[in-house]
């Protein structure tokens, strides 16, 4: 069983820079997990970290319930494909694969191979194996017409393929992704996204994942690790994280287009709980609590539709037609909103016309401090 | 005028290549000559002749069998001993400059940026300074008559070529490093499956430099080996020109001179292209 388990696990770089603090994440066997955030949130450095490219500065890494902190990253069972995909310039596609293999049969000698037939007859066995693992995973990724190819001779997907072949070789307990497909087009990235997804269903290995992409994250994960300034904001599956965003951060990281928030004071009376900014007054709903003395309101922009009296007033700024969306941009009285509505809705607003917004069936609300209100 | 640009540049490029090339041109022509016509054509009497009247292919035969006081064993015995030299010379200053150049660039070390300000400080002193210093080490050594002084100080490294391995080593993607890390290389593996083979441009430069240098080093060979037997082809030269430096024999010592010269040019055309695509990249980003 490969799970990954980080315990308390930090980086502090030379200097004092804390990039990781206080990491604890169990992936189970099997999962795709993806690790997303902003730059510099610590997503590559504890992906390097279970790689064993990075020291582990606090805490421990177990992969398959062994402590693996000073165990060499060869040793490590794991195979790590990465962002520019790192293949060896002067090798074939086919040795790239087979490189890591061929590393762990070269402890024999070409002495003992000419003195021993039958060594030399396991030798050439174990090339066999390896020849034929790499015709595997060259079959599973349509890799097989490219073996001879050096890779300056591929294109970026092709690349990313053969990145992606090297690691299934290796047949390992954990793969470890990071940003492997940010150097594609987004035609192509949608394309390898599919294909990483159907390759997890197969291999039914366990995958851990970085992006700052939070759509590729949406896309693959079966939970999705959200980080920032070196915390763990939220581990969840995508839908989890999409309804239920634990805090301000997550739910304007996570979703396409991003969440409407509004921030403004709040106001108890005997009916309950409202939250007024400048541009209206919004009572929220019953049993919410708050300590705080200001608080925000997020909604999502799709769930945001033009009525003929809501919430939220403003002046249509823009409207950009996307297809069958379009995204109206609203602002009401120096809060900007963004409802995505449908195309034939759009057309029937005015760029500078006043609009009013409904309030939907879904908002979150977040306290002073940016926490989600019980 | 666009078209005249690149008839211009060829013909520039062309009167450029025929002012290096004559005097190469000429040893060829006063090589094959008649000992008269030779002489005459080193005193300018009958101005300078293009090419040869009635080409004399046994000056080479005859230059290469005088050399050394036994014919033919003297240019073997040279030919012989160079190739070693400079084999060993090569292939030591390659291993070692890039090895070195390697932990320069990619080991984090204690003391790692002070030790290559002092080692391109070494760059800086002449070798007759450290001519004496080192005779008298390697005679403690008892390394004299010995080919150990020309060839075990390259496997040291070369101070230049250190720093030309470590430029080019900086360009080379951490990952790369990294992704041989994953697949079970030490730092040495790394260095010799994935570095070595990368910086092929520039050990094109080292190896190419080094093996003109080392072919045509005079001083080295002249210091610590005495023996006629030992002598490399710089040295039975030099001693060919004491003997057949006259007028009279010039033709021999062009012939001669040109056999011993012949290497390095074949080298040349050889790894022209790794070497000037090698020199290319150091400028561009070196």
């Amino acid at each position: 069983m490969a799970d990954v388990i980080l315990k308390s696990v930090g980086k502090v770089y030379p200097g004092g820079v804390r990039a990781v603090q206080g990491v604890d994440l169990h992936v189970r066997h099997g999962e795709f997990i993806v690790l997303v955030g902003p730059s510099g949130c610590g997503k590559s450095t504890t992906l390097r970290m279970v790689a064993g490219l990075e020291e582990i500065s606090e805490g421990s890494i177990l992969i398959g319930g062994r402590v693996v902190n000073d165990i060499a990253p060869s040793d490590r069972d794991i195979a790590m494909v990465f962002q520019n995909y790192a293949l060896y310039p002067h090798m074939t596609v086919g040795r790239n694969m087979a490189f890591g293999l061929e590393r762990r049969r070269r402890h024999g000698s070409l002495l003992r191979s000419l003195l021993s037939p039958a060594y030399a007859a396991g030798r050439r066995d174990e090339a066999q194996r390896i020849r034929a693992r790499v015709d595997e995973a060259a079959g599973l990724l349509g890799l097989q017409p490219l073996l001879h190819r050096m890779p300056r001779e591929l294109s970026g997907g092709q690349r990313q393929r053969v990145a992606v072949g090297r690691a299934i070789v290796r047949d390992p307990a954990v793969f470890l992704f990071d940003e492997p497909l940010s150097n594609l087009d987004a035609k192509l990235r949608g394309e390898m996204r599919t294909e990483l997804r159907i390759l997890h269903r197969r291999l039914g290995a366990t995958m851990m994942y970085v992006t700052h992409d939070q759509e590729e994250a949406m896309g693959l994960a079966d939970r999705i690790v959200v980080m920032k300034d070196g915390l763990v904001q939220q581990v969840g599956a995508p839908t989890e994280l999409y309804d239920r965003p634990v805090n301000r951060f997550v739910a304007g990281f996570i979703g396409t287009p991003t969440m409407n928030i509004v921030e403004g004071a709040v106001e108890r009376d005997g009916s309950g709980i409202a939250l007024r900014w400048a541009g209206g007054r919004i009572t929220l709903p019953r049993g919410t609590t708050l300590t705080t003395a200001r608080a925000a309101i997020g909604v999502r922009p799709d769930t945001l539709t033009p009525v003929a009296d809501g919430p939220f007033r403003g002046t249509v700024q823009s409207i950009e037609f996307l297809g069958d969306r379009a995204d109206v941009l609203v602002d009401s009285s120096g809060v900007r909103l963004n409802a995505r509505v449908p195309t034939d809705l759009a057309r029937s607003l005015r760029e500078g016309a006043p609009i009013a917004l409904g309030m939907p069936a879904v908002a979150h609300v977040f306290d002073g401090d940016g926490f989600r209100a019980v | 005028m666009t078209w005249l640009r690149p008839w211009l540049q060829s013909a520039l490029l062309a009167a450029g290549s025929v002012v290096f090339l004559f005097p190469l041109w000429w040893m060829v022509v006063v090589s094959l000559e008649t000992p008269k016509r030779a002489g005459a054509a080193m005193t300018g009497q009958d101005g300078v002749a293009l090419w040869p009247a009635d080409p004399q292919w046994g000056n080479y035969a005859e230059a290469l069998a005088e050399m050394g006081s036994v014919p033919w064993v003297g240019f073997v015995n040279a030919l012989a001993n160079s190739i070693v030299v400079t084999t060993l010379v090569v292939i030591g200053t390659v291993l070692s400059s890039s090895l070195v150049g390697f932990a320069f660039a990619r080991l984090r070390w204690r003391g790692r940026g002070a030790l290559f300000t002092l080692m391109l400080a070494t760059m800086m002193l002449p070798g007759q300074v450290t001519l004496i210093p080192l005779f008298l080490l390697f005679r403690g050594l008892g390394w004299i008559d010995t080919i150990l002084p020309l060839a075990v100080p390259a496997f040291f490294g070369n101070a230049f070529f250190i720093f030309m391995y470590r430029q080019f080593i900086l360009q080379v993607p951490e990952s790369l490093v990294e992704a041989a890390k994953v697949d079970g290389q030490g730092w040495l593996g790394i260095w010799w499956t994935v570095i070595l083979p990368l910086c092929r441009p520039v050990t094109a430069i080292c190896a190419v430099f080094t093996f003109i240098g080392t072919w045509n080093d005079f001083m080295g060979p002249l210091v610590y080996l005495h023996a006629e037997e030992q002598s490399t082809l710089a040295v039975a030269l030099n001693s060919f020109r004491n003997q057949y430096g006259g007028l009279d024999d010039v033709h021999l010592l062009m012939a001669a001179s040109l056999v011993t010269m012949l290497p390095c040019i074949l080298l040349f055309i050889a790894a022209q292209r790794q070497f000037v695509e090698g020199l290319a990249r150091g400028a561009v980003k070196g």
